[in-house]
């Protein structure tokens, strides 16, 4: 299968951008291409042409290996990855700016300056994930930075877009927020109770990630690949390892897979579960949140008891996983999920039919596909907006190629439209469930791993509950040179700033919860 | 409506009883004196605070609220401002970008209060340690009472964090 592919060849998209792409060992379609920097944006304006996105956008500093710095980017098409590497001058590391044709790029280029010191040409040059914890000339992703450096904090003072007119005031919000969530700063502009503009501060999480990864054995990024976004552990626990197996030459064994799928899809179903009591909570109803949490604490009972963690921590290893699930563990897992959709299709008609929550669910915090489209938004979100996408259904990605996923979307992209892509998604997960525990194939759950190699480069690309995880890594002799993991929330962001627009101030928890996006995974 | 109710009526009351305190999880004695704690043990108002965890913690926070565990029917209710609460319940590492954010809400809580620290992060600085970006551990910014490991801990053990800083008797 993976031998077929690689003979196939770029897929035409990539083809017709005249690139040397080269096929990356990994378990989902992947390419890998270096452009010079004045080619940059003829490619990224062909890859919009073809109705591709950009994925993330990160830098690296090659100063060591005597090449300045470079700019990477990855572009999806038709579900095919394309990582392109485009080396930029030590002495002046600066690329055009590609928010115009990318709007997500934005804040991704500054946190790319913020850490590496690769300057676009964009307007906007305000910090992203630095405040005031190092100075601006300083640059942690730098290789010559230590990760200890220690520098003077101080009040950050961030340029807000400010908006002027007749009765118009601002909310300051965060980042210590009201309810029990991670903290990031919300600045309202507001003219009675109508939001005319939102502005999102993030980075506040930023607890050097990226830079813990440098120099780490392969095997042992695992653990903080899982810890990068908790709500999401088995997603990036399975990005990691994919980037990891292919830059290795590692194939898991069968029945491995398959465990990670059991296990991807229980992590959707939990945060899932979670996020429509919390939707039914915020719009007036906890009988939701009661119901659903009972529900949901079940769950992660038995998560306990299969995987010896409520989350799957850990669970995901390089090369497999960490223990099987027995015959006996699969039954109960059946006998689970029958039961779960039951209780979840009478939890459906109550929401379905109380007027009061559908009356705050439907128009609200509305994103329309074409916006969804022009800012990249992926996942959950996305397919609310009507957008088909789906990481689960990259060609040849073992074992949801034989599963057969069936894409769950919603034209409306409200609330409403949010809460029912999540009800569907549980019923699709626990028919997935049910196929993984009958037609797992007996074996092996890891295969034995040498970590020592020459350099490589692999990538991972799942997708989570939220959206798509994706990992690019490369590494030395077995040890990390540069590991970046991209969350889904960096595209679904700035998203969120555009879908609270003409709704009222005491609706933004709401729509805020109908994305629960990540902040951790935003702000490594 | 008719579906809800009966809904109520089939789930039933599904808490359970609530763990034993864990004195093994304080850093410091007790320092509260058991008047103080009489009337906090009889009505609790925490605040949570996330210095910069991976959200992991906050998930189990979460589950605090649901019926299995009902906080709330311990007296113990996670409120809104650090003004109005008697604990801090803080999750870490503390990020340097959070580290005057938590200071600051820790100044507005009035005294007597409480801090617990959550998570493997929160007691060590976990996986992330100190860096150019993190403080590391709870006890490096504020002063900690009760430490809780674990990477989640679980709600029980949440718990029983919570219930060993507000028992125990004080010193002299």
């Amino acid at each position: 299968m993976r031998e077929k592919r690689q003979s196939m060849g770029p897929p035409s998209a990539f083809e017709s951008l005249r690139l040397e792409a080269a096929p990356l060992r990994a378990a989902v379609p992947a390419w890998h291409a270096r452009a010079g920097v004045e080619r940059l944006r003829e490619i990224a304006v062909g890859v919009a042409a073809k109705g591709g996105r950009l994925a993330a956008l990160w830098g690296a500093d090659e100063r060591d290996r005597g090449e300045g710095f470079a700019l990477h980017l990855a572009l999806v098409v038709d579900d095919a990855t394309l990582w392109l590497a485009v080396p930029l001058p030590a002495e002046r590391p600066e690329y055009p700016d590609l928010a115009d044709v990318f709007a997500c790029a934005n804040r991704m280029q500054r946190a790319a300056y913020d850490l590496v010191g690769i300057r676009s040409t964009a307007p906007d040059q305000r910090p992203w994930l630095r405040h005031a914890a190092w100075p601006p000339d300083v640059y942690p992703l730098r290789r010559d930075f230590g990760l200890d450096n220690w520098y003077g904090n101080d009040i950050e003072q961030y340029r807000f877009v400010q908006v002027a007119g007749d009765g118009v005031h601002e909310i300051p919000v965060g980042p210590v927020h009201a309810g029990t969530i991670e903290p990031g700063h919300f600045r309202f502009s507001i003219v009675g109770e109508k939001v005319l503009r939102l502005e999102e501060r993030l980075g506040y999480t930023h607890k050097a990630v990226e830079k813990l990864f440098e120099g780490r054995d392969l095997v042992a990024g695992g653990m903080l690949a899982g810890r990068v976004s908790g709500d999401s552990t088995v997603a990036y626990a399975w990005a990691y390892a994919m980037a990891v197996e292919g830059l290795a030459g590692v194939a898991p064994p069968a029945r491995a897979l398959w465990l990670r799928a059991l296990a991807l899809e229980r992590e959707r179903v939990a945060n899932h579960l979670g996020d429509l009591g919390y939707l039914g909570n915020d719009g007036g109803l906890a009988f939701g949140l009661a119901q659903f949490m009972r529900l949901k604490e079940e769950w992660l009972r038995l998560n306990g008891t299969l995987f010896g963690h409520r989350y799957l921590m850990d669970f995901v290893i390089p090369g497999g996983v960490e223990r099987n699930v027995g015959r006996h563990g699969c039954d109960e897992v059946a006998a689970q999920c029958a039961r779960l959709a039951l209780e979840v299709q009478t939890l459906r008609d109550v929401y379905d039919d109380h007027a009061g929550l559908q009356d705050r669910f439907l128009t609200c915090g509305q994103l329309a596909p074409e916006l969804a489209r022009q800012f990249g938004v992926v996942g959950l979100a996305a397919r609310a907006s009507g957008l088909t996408l789906d990481a689960r259904v990259a060609p040849g990605f073992e074992p949801y190629d034989r599963l057969g996923v069936a894409i769950q979307t919603h034209g409306a992209g409200d609330v409403a439209a949010r809460a029912a892509v999540r009800f569907d998604e549980i019923f699709e997960s626990l028919r997935l469930l049910q196929a993984i525990v009958e037609g797992m194939p007996l074996g092996e759950v890891a295969t034995p791993f040498n970590t020592l190699g020459g350099p490589g480069r692999g990538l991972g690309r799942v997708e989570g509950w939220r959206g798509e995880v994706l990992v690019a890594l490369e590494a030395d002799d077995g040890l990390i040179r540069r590991c970046h993991a991209h969350d889904p929330s960096w595209q679904n962001w700035p998203a969120l700033e555009h879908a609270v627009l003409g709704n009222i101030v005491p609706d933004f928890p709401l729509i805020n919860k109908s994305f629960n996006l990540s902040y951790s995974g935003h702000d490594l | 409506m008719l579906k809800l109710l009966r809904q109520i009526a089939l789930t039933g009351i599904v808490t359970e009883p609530p763990p034993r305190p864990d004195p093994s999880m304080r850093l410091v004695e007790q320092r509260l004196k058991s008047e103080v704690l009489a009337l906090f043990a009889g009505s609790l108002a925490i605040r949570h605070v996330d210095a910069g965890s991976c959200n992991g913690c906050e998930l189990e926070i979460h589950m605090l609220t649901t019926p299995h565990y009902n906080l709330e029917g311990l007296g113990i209710r996670l409120v809104a401002s650090p003004r109005h609460a008697d604990l801090l319940l803080v999750t870490g590492p503390v990020s340097r970008n959070m580290e005057t954010a938590l200071r600051r809400t820790y100044d507005a809580v009035p005294d007597p209060k409480l801090v617990v620290a959550v998570g493997d992060c929160g007691c060590t600085g976990g996986v992330f340690g100190e860096s150019y970006a993190s403080c590391g551990r709870v006890a490096n910014v504020i002063p900690v009472d009760v430490a809780v490991p674990g990477c989640p801990p679980t709600p029980t053990a949440l718990l029983q964090g919570i219930l060993a800083a507000i028992t125990g008797r004080a010193r002299g």
